[in-house]
């Protein structure tokens, strides 16, 4: 039951990026194309998943242990930025379709501040444990995805669309997002 | 180094003509999670600011030491160690501000504005240059977040610095100090941001 209300709670209640505004640089930079938004998804659901497992192993063993608790931020940006860069060399010898779907977002991904985010946030869960840590990141990413996914197929249509002269671009998308936020916000009494 | 910019010009790019915010868009997170008051925004504005100044210090100092492969890492490692210098520093001394701002602290270290102009600007300049460049951008980066904050408190909540100017049971938007709001209230800053400064230019 836990594991029920962690993945709605991350997916609509929530939000990441809608409600709890982490991940906004990607959600408005690369949103332009549904396309390109899945392989976003694809390559945040994989970092974000890996780098919370590691993430919370090294605070439970290594951290909290040798009393290191305030070292927190800068090992994790550390661990996360040499993850992308491992998780790239890796997929490109493993699996070049996967790498070349991923690839351009893989680098982008250090700087995600959802990455950072979750891999924290996951530090705080009620009676923590390392699979609910894992389970949290995989909610997030799944909630960052569907955010990512509706924003651009609704900018897709906008492409189209009569925009006054000085609404075009950033503001149109900033209304668009904060709309959005709004529909999000009806979940709000679900858990 | 940038050649016919003078200091001054160099101060004031950083609030109105590569406004982080407004312009360059750089910074999100921070600028829509925290500024559901004015206070909020201008303490998050203050410790990004600081950290930015540091950063740029120690960057244009040590630029030549470091090599060109492993600057991206040295740079961050930078950052954080100055972050972490300021959570500390909030934790002990405004613990109020410390708990308003929560998760978005540490997350200065992933603020784009900050290793953007390390990797920009200090990286290629000298100290004093860098310096002001950071004061320029870290008090556009407060300005910006000051008023976004301001607008979502008086709408959201009628008080501004938590000093209320409407009757306790006045209906206000509510919707301005809730998430949408800090879309919304962007998206209009942005375009009166824009009005005005292509109005000037």
């Amino acid at each position: 039951m836990d594991y029920v209300i962690i993945l709605i709670a991350a997916v609509f209640v929530n939000n990441i990026v809608l409600s709890q505004f982490l991940g906004i640089c990607p959600f408005l930079g690369v949103s332009n194309k549904v396309s390109t938004s899945v392989g976003m998804s694809g390559a945040v659901l994989f970092v974000m998943t890996i780098a919370t497992t590691v993430t919370y192993l090294l605070h439970e063993y290594v951290l909290v242990p040798a009393g290191l608790n305030y070292l927190r931020t800068i090992t994790f940006i550390l661990v996360i930025a040499a993850l992308v860069q491992m998780v790239e060399i890796i997929l490109k010898k493993v699996s070049p379709p996967l790498y070349q779907a991923l690839g351009v977002f893989l680098p982008l991904i250090t700087t995600n501040c959802a990455v950072l985010g979750v891999a924290i946030l996951a530090l705080g869960l009620d009676n923590g444990s390392l699979i609910k840590a894992v389970f949290f990141a995989i909610s997030n990413s799944l909630g960052f995805s569907l955010a990512l996914i509706v924003f651009a197929s609704i900018r897709e249509q906008l492409e189209l669309a009569n925009i006054p002269e000085g609404m075009k671009g950033v503001p149109i998308n900033l209304l668009v997002a904060g709309l959005l936020s709004l529909a999000f916000l009806g979940f709000t009494a679900l858990v | 180094m940038a050649e016919t910019l003078n200091q001054k010009q160099n101060f004031l790019k950083g609030i109105i003509k590569e406004n982080p915010i407004f312009v360059m868009l750089l910074g999100m997170c921070p600028t829509l999670g925290v500024t559901s008051s004015a206070f909020n925004g201008l303490g998050m504005g203050v410790a990004t600011a600081f950290v930015l100044l540091m950063s740029n210090i120690v960057v244009s100092l040590v630029k030549n030491l470091i090599p060109a492969k492993v600057r991206i890492p040295a740079f961050i490692i930078i950052i954080a160690s100055f972050v972490t210098i300021v959570e500390m520093i909030l934790e002990a001394f405004v613990p109020f501000l410390y708990e308003q701002l929560g998760i978005f602290i540490p997350l200065i270290v992933v603020n784009c504005i900050i290793l953007g102009r390390a990797e920009a600007y200090a990286s290629k300049n000298n100290v004093l240059s860098s310096i002001i460049d950071a004061l320029g951008m870290g008090l556009g980066f407060t300005l910006a977040l000051t008023a976004l904050g301001s607008v979502r408190e008086i709408l959201g909540s009628g008080s501004l610095f938590g000093l209320s100017f409407v009757p306790d049971d006045a209906n206000t938007f509510i919707l301005f100090i809730l998430p949408p709001g800090a879309f919304i209230a962007l998206a209009y800053l942005t375009v009166i941001f824009n009005k005005l400064t292509t109005k000037t230019a």
